[in-house]
């Protein structure tokens, strides 16, 4: 579905992102691990159009993304959940989620789509005329993912959703990740809570110093000292 | 009710009534200003336009009053899209400063083209609306007229605003510019749309206030820095602090002005705005980030 050939990019004269290549077949999860400035955001960012790349190729169904307009690529059924979310915090929830639900292709489902997001976040339902930025960070993250399924994506960019929260409220991100992963929609997730996040996805990639290291299914990079190994450098 | 109180009571109206006109000034400035980041300092020159607009379809061409207006309203809308494309928007990466000195080129600009093309003389609608009196105190229709429109405007902009997408995302990209493509929204047509609604309530104004004041080529002068700090009172890009802020000045130079004359009202507002930028510089409604 989604393929990254020798992609290299980054901002201004500084290169975050060195030949990376990957793939995301239609309906897995795929998680890309690695440690703090690996490059992780740099590689969503790439993928959903807020850089381009300076070589390489990004691909959809073989439609290239390097050359879509940013704001095209929603429409492609790309939705990316921000690093630290990024809601717009003085606007009520709903007016975050019906931004989520922008795209001409959603405007038409926007109750169907604010049903199945209700559902899925209840929380949400109740706070629905509250100011995104009042809630606590846990409902925050609901209503950044909840956002981002408004325009009933088939890819799920998800940078670092468990971040600044606290353990209670990682568990419930993972097992949400898993709930959307049933629904049958691929995601690709970036992460930092390494063991947690093997457990919810079928493979890996290792993203260190802007290349890939390692790849594999979840249960292999689990059980070989890959990961600690560069985690730890040795 | 003795003497003294019923003129306090009439200079609040009035406090009132300038109050909705300097708010309706304030959020076109307002929105340029939160959706795309620029001030446009010359935004009393397109009033200006506007009102030299209403002057000659009125006055010299015989129009209807009301095509007139709408006629004022669409072209000022295009200028303020013209103003956007041709100066605006090559140089949105630019240092802000050289995009203030950009827009106060045009100020200039604009002066001195309606200098040439329309003279120094002030020229007026020569249309004399009646004073109507109230429990003994004096309005003036045409400013009541001004209040209310301006009114209406504000609401309809309000309503624009929070009912439709287009309004949402306007509200939106004020809030975080750089997420925007990731929501699908392609932000050159968000700022389009803005300049045209900024540039049409500059044309509302316009169609307000020439029922009030002489148009020369000068009279931006007399709304452009009023309305500046009325919006840096009410933190710059704040819809609702520029709302306050407008009727917070307003009535200071209305019941100010009540005391001596009308000149000294200005100094007290003037005064006043200083002394604020001393003790809350972020201005009255300012946002904790």
């Amino acid at each position: 579905m989604l393929e990254l050939r020798s992609v290299c990019a980054g901002y201004g004269s500084f290169q975050a992102l060195f030949d990376v290549s990957l793939d995301v077949k239609a309906g897995e999860a795929v998680a890309v691990i690695g440690p703090n400035g690996a490059g992780k955001t740099t590689l969503m960012r790439a993928i959903s159009g807020l850089i381009r790349p300076k070589s390489g190729s990004i691909r959809l169904e073989g439609r290239d993304l390097a050359t879509t307009p940013s704001h095209r690529i929603v429409e492609l059924g790309i939705a990316h959940v921000p690093e630290s979310r990024r809601l717009f915090p003085r606007m009520t929830v709903e007016d975050n989620l019906r931004m989520g639900g922008f795209v001409p292709s959603a405007r038409s489902k926007f109750r169907q789509q604010l049903d199945t997001v209700y559902e899925l976040f209840p929380r949400l339902r109740e706070r629905q005329r509250q100011l995104a930025g009042s809630m606590s960070g846990g409902e925050q993250q609901m209503c950044a993912i909840g956002r981002a399924l408004m325009s009933a994506p088939r890819l799920l960019l998800l940078d670092e959703p468990s971040a600044g929260l606290a353990p209670v409220l990682v568990e419930q991100v993972f097992d949400l990740v898993k709930r959307i992963r049933a629904g049958g929609l691929t995601v690709l997730i970036v992460e930092q809570n390494v063991q947690q996040v093997l457990h919810v996805v079928d493979r890996a990639y290792l993203l260190k110093a802007g290349s890939i290291r390692a790849g594999g299914s979840a249960a292999e990079l689990l059980a070989t000292d890959t990961i600690r190994e560069a985690y730890l450098g040795v | 009710m003795n003497v003294f109180d019923i003129y306090l009571l009439e200079a609040l109206i009035n406090g009132v009534l300038l109050g909705g006109v300097l708010a309706l000034l304030s959020l076109g400035l307002n929105l340029i200003f939160g959706v795309i980041d620029v001030v446009w300092i010359c935004y009393a020159e397109l009033i200006m336009l506007g009102m030299y607009g209403m002057y000659f379809l009125y006055t010299v061409y015989h129009a209807p009053i009301w095509v007139a207006g709408v006629v004022c309203i669409v072209s000022v809308a295009v200028l303020g899209v013209l103003l956007h494309i041709l100066v605006i928007a090559p140089l949105l990466g630019a240092a802000p400063i050289n995009q203030l000195l950009a827009t106060g080129g045009v100020l200039f600009f604009l002066q001195s083209a309606a200098t040439v093309l329309f003279g120094i003389e002030f020229k007026n609608l020569g249309l004399r609306l009646p004073v109507l009196k109230v429990a003994g105190m004096f309005v003036s229709y045409s400013r009541l007229l001004a209040f209310v429109a301006a009114l209406i405007g504000m609401v309809l902009v309000y309503l624009w605003l929070t009912r439709t997408y287009t309004g949402t995302a306007i509200r939106a990209i004020a809030q975080d510019r750089q997420i925007m493509p990731l929501m699908g929204v392609d932000s050159r047509r968000i700022y389009i749309v803005t300049s045209a609604l900024g540039g049409g309530l500059a044309g509302l104004a316009a169609c307000l206030l020439v029922l009030q004041y002489d148009v020369h080529p000068f009279v931006g002068l007399t709304f452009g820095p009023i309305t500046f700090l009325i919006c840096v009172l009410g933190s710059l890009g704040n819809f609702v602090g520029g709302f306050v802020a407008a009727f917070v000045f307003a009535e200071i130079i209305s019941v100010g002005g009540l005391y001596l004359d009308l000149e000294w009202g200005y100094v007290f507002a003037f005064a006043f705005f200083i002394v604020m930028m001393f003790v809350r510089p972020e201005g009255l409604m300012a946002r904790r980030s």
